[in-house]
């Protein structure tokens, strides 16, 4: 049987043709909605819009509430410190454990201090070579001083916009800091946070590593741990670089190490700029313990021939050739070795 | 302010009193008005900056130039330190031997000193396991020199790593771990638990052989030292002294460090352990109550995991370094400043709960020979001046004594309870008929330098330990111990303290008086 159209046979509507018709028909009815949707509110009038202003009147700009001047006062309070606890107890230490897989070192340097009473908060200061690094610091520091860290992050990167800079103060606690001048406000509300007890985490190279290889560190912890009185730790991180460095789109999961250095404070009459040297001198050796081992570490310290964290003075390809060289030279190097990408010719 | 230790005069109104039992613990009425407790000194207050403290006593030594002076480029530097056998239980980390070791590998490194060896100095004992290693020395020394074969525990078997440097006018040949002996500078870590450790028993004793050893691990230099204690009147002191002077004429330039700790020995939910029964609190006694209940339905080998598991927050309260005789003298003095508990007269019946651990089975099991060299060897010796318990008198220990041995840690201790304890228990004849048999065995000499046993002669040595009490006491009973093994010791078994003091009483009469050690944590009766 056919039916007759246009005064031509059709085939008779099969079980396809009728599921067809119905999708089309829909999606018709769904656009169509859309429109109206949209008209209606192209047609909306104040209130449901905003209010148009009058020519004649100045409004004030509304307060920059984004970058430095982000509030994550809440953060620190009781739900969002809750919420903090399973974030880092759960998601946050899953995710550094599959894609870092840290070793962590030298938390032993820190049983003094976190056996005395009352414990006493500490600023510790990684180098820094990817966003991992926070969570992989946070996840590595000891309790007590773990729930009770805030994270010095860059305002003009994690507080740009207030979905980013809401997600940075819960699940990181951290705290807006301008990288290119310490103001008044900050380092202030930093003071208040650590006589209030927090401790705090500040990357003194001021941002991630661009090639992989350190930069120098600048004067912020030194200066918060000479205002406040508060011991700095150095931290050297290592590996985070390859698994997410900057300008990576995806992390490559990998192994990173973490080494916790000996608390150092500002000696008497001792100025910023040699304390955050001082400080710079201390990653270095932690970064050639963690690159070798401890006593070659002490003895290279002695002798002042630690490989810099900043590398090696060349530029352009022989620098990060030379990267490559500095971490397979090491044991830790040797178990992240990949395989050979040219023949072995002997 | 820490109070100082003291004596409890028993009456009608005081609580039963706790009694340890191996892996664990009974309260127990002791009876009134003829019996005593003595209760340790509390925890003495700990040094606030140990690191300093550390560098401090490296850079102002005592009779000897600073460490930093005696270092030099291209030198031999040799850093021994105690074995597994100290502290007790093991303290929670950092260990005290790393943080000296990193301090004096700090110095080594600014003098550009390259060579350097750790050793483990563990004389005749069981060779440390790679947790323990790591435990003592830390992860970053372990990790550092381990690999490399620069740490490494000394064999007091390997002819060709032993050096002879002498003997003394009394004959007694000093031979000592050849690396150590041929060194520019020997620094020993030391951790001084008791008075009894430290001194040139550090590296006379710990870093030598067999052949050394033997002139003053005997029945006779034992039964004469009254006590081990008290370094003036201990002929096994004497002896160390001696060889100390062949060792400071023909030995290494020996820098010693000595560390003193305090008694804060037992972690949180343990604290009842260290407490006065009187002053329990309802917490306490339900910590009691807890664990008793706890262990008494766990099997001994979980029992015994969970209290090895146990880390002291043990504290530095002293650290001296330099001459080996001048540091010594000032160690002891902070030993006794925290140990020492005035008692006045001596006792007829002296009874003691003998504990789950011992220097010589850290992770093991406290075997039937080391419960009587934890009695009589140790226990019987706490004491400076005079015995607590007059000649002739009684010793009653509770352990259940089970005769269970370790078969890798203790394997030659196995033979002896079989071969030797089951023909005599008398020292003398011990090492007359037997010692040399089972010092030289090879299949011991084997395991004592291949795997983790102690060496063959190790058992004569438990049980000379405690041969100046097997001569000074009448009897000696264990309560709760398993009867045919408290025989095969020598000793006699009974199922209740009361039913122990009335054996007693055949030998020390009805109205004889009775005195407690309140211990661990560790004292030192100085009994007038």
């Amino acid at each position: 049987m056919a039916r007759i159209r246009n005064g031509r046979p059709t085939p008779l509507a099969t079980g396809g043709n009728v599921a067809r018709a119905v999708r089309t028909r829909t999606a018709g009815e769904a656009r169509a909605a859309v429109a109206r949707g949209r008209a209606r509110l192209v047609r909306a009038q104040f209130p449901l819009r905003a209010p148009t202003v009058p020519r004649t009147v100045e409004v004030p700009e509304d307060p920059d509430e984004l970058g430095a001047n982000f509030d994550t006062e809440w953060a620190r309070r009781g739900p969002a410190k809750a919420v903090r606890r399973l974030i880092t107890a759960g998601p946050l230490a899953a995710l550094i454990t599959v894609v870092a897989d840290p070793t962590v070192i030298g938390r032993d340097r820190l049983d003094d201090l976190r056996r005395a009473e009352p414990v006493a908060p500490l600023i510790f200061a990684p180098n820094h070579h990817s966003h991992l690094d926070i969570g992989l610091v946070i996840r590595s520091i000891p309790e007590p001083w773990r729930s009770t860290v805030t994270v010095a992050a860059a305002a003009d990167y994690f507080f740009d916009t207030k979905l980013k800079g809401t997600v940075a103060a819960l699940a990181l606690n951290a705290l807006p800091i301008d990288r290119h001048e310490v103001g008044r406000t900050s380092s202030d509300r930093i003071r208040e946070l650590i006589d209030d007890g927090w401790s705090l985490v500040i990357f003194p190279e001021g941002g991630r590593s661009p090639d992989g290889w350190g930069q120098g560190f600048k004067g912020g912890a030194a200066y918060l741990a000479a205002k406040t009185g508060v011991a700095v730790v150095p931290v050297f991180l290592d590996g985070t670089g390859a698994i997410f460095g900057k300008g990576m789109k995806r992390p490559k999961p990998g192994t990173t190490t973490v080494v916790f250095g000996t608390p150092m404070r500002p000696a008497e009459g001792e100025s910023t700029r040699r304390f955050a040297a001082r400080i710079e001198a201390a990653v270095t050796v932690l970064g050639d313990e963690a690159l070798t081992d401890y006593w070659t570490a002490r003895r290279r310290a002695a002798s002042g021939t630690n490989p810099k964290l900043s590398g090696p003075d060349y530029t352009g390809w022989r620098r990060q050739w030379a990267l490559g060289e500095h971490r397979r030279s090491a044991p830790a190097g040797v178990r992240r070795r990949q395989r050979r990408r040219w023949p072995d010719l002997g | 302010m820490p109070r100082p230790g003291f004596v409890l005069d028993v009456d009608r109104s005081t609580p039963p009193t706790l009694f340890w039992r191996g892996e664990g613990f009974s309260l127990e009425k002791l009876p009134a008005d003829r019996s005593r407790v003595i209760y340790p000194a509390e925890p003495l207050p700990a040094i606030d900056d140990v690191d300093g403290a550390i560098r401090h006593a490296l850079l102002h030594p005592v009779d000897s130039d600073p460490l930093p002076a005696l270092l030099f480029p291209g030198m031999k530097l040799t850093i021994a330190f105690d074995d597994v056998s100290l502290p007790l239980p093991k303290m929670r980390k950092p260990d005290i031997r790393q943080r000296v070791i990193e301090a004096v590998l700090d110095l080594a490194a600014e003098a550009g000193v390259d060579d350097v060896h750790i050793i483990a100095a563990l004389a005749l004992h069981r060779r440390m396991h790679e947790f323990e290693l790591r435990h003592a020395v830390g992860d970053r020394v372990y990790d550092a020199f381990a690999p490399r074969g620069l740490l490494y525990q000394h064999d007091a078997e390997d002819p060709a790593g032993l050096a002879f440097l002498g003997a003394t006018p009394q004959g007694e040949e000093v031979e000592i771990n050849k690396r150590a002996a041929e060194s520019d500078l020997l620094v020993y870590v030391n951790i001084n638990l008791v008075a009894m450790d430290g001194g040139w028993k550090s590296t006379a004793t710990g870093l030598a052989s067999y052949r050394s050893l033997r002139h003053h691990h005997n029945p006779a230099t034992m039964q004469a030292s009254r006590s081990f204690m008290d370094q003036h009147r201990s002929e096994l002191h004497k002896s160390n002294w001696r060889m100390g002077k062949v060792m400071r004429d023909h030995g290494p330039k020996v820098f010693q460090i000595e560390t003193t700790l305090n008694t804060d020995t037992f972690p949180k939910g343990f604290e009842f352990l260290s407490r006065r029964e009187w002053e329990w609190t309802m917490r306490d006694r339900a910590s009691y109550l807890g664990v008793k209940k706890s262990l008494d339905r766990t099997p001994a080998k979980l029992a015994r995991k969970i209290f090895h598991s146990i880390e002291a927050p043990h504290q530095m309260t002293s650290v001296q370094a330099g001459e080996v005789e001048a540091v010594h003298r000032i160690t002891t003095e902070h030993v006794f400043a925290q140990q020492l508990v005035e008692v006045r007269g001596q006792t007829d019946i002296l009874t003691m709960g003998i504990p789950y651990i011992s220097p010589y089975n850290v992770h093991s099991i406290l075997n039937p020979i080391l419960v009587m060299c934890m009695g009589l060897g140790y226990y019987f010796n706490m004491y400076r001046g005079m015995p607590l318990v007059r000649e002739g008198g009684v010793v009653i220990m509770t352990h259940p004594c089970p005769p269970d041995f370790h078969p890798v840690h203790h394997p030659s201790y196995i033979d002896f309870y079989e071969q030797v304890l089951s023909e005599t228990t008398d020292p003398v004849r011990m090492s007359t008929e037997f010692e040399e048999r089972f010092a030289t065995d090879d299949w011991y000499r084997h395991l004592y330098r291949t795997s983790y046993a102690y060496h063959g002669v190790h058992p004569f040595y438990m049980w000379y330990w405690g041969s100046h009490g097997l001569q000074h006491v009448a009897r000696t009973i264990i309560v709760g111990g398993d009867p045919k093994t408290v025989r095969r010791l020598g000793f006699t078994p009974a199922s209740t303290l009361d039913d122990a003091l009335e054996i007693a009483s055949d030998v020390v009469g009805r109205s004889a008086t009775i005195t407690h050690l309140h211990t661990p944590p560790l004292m030192v009766a100085d009994v007038s």
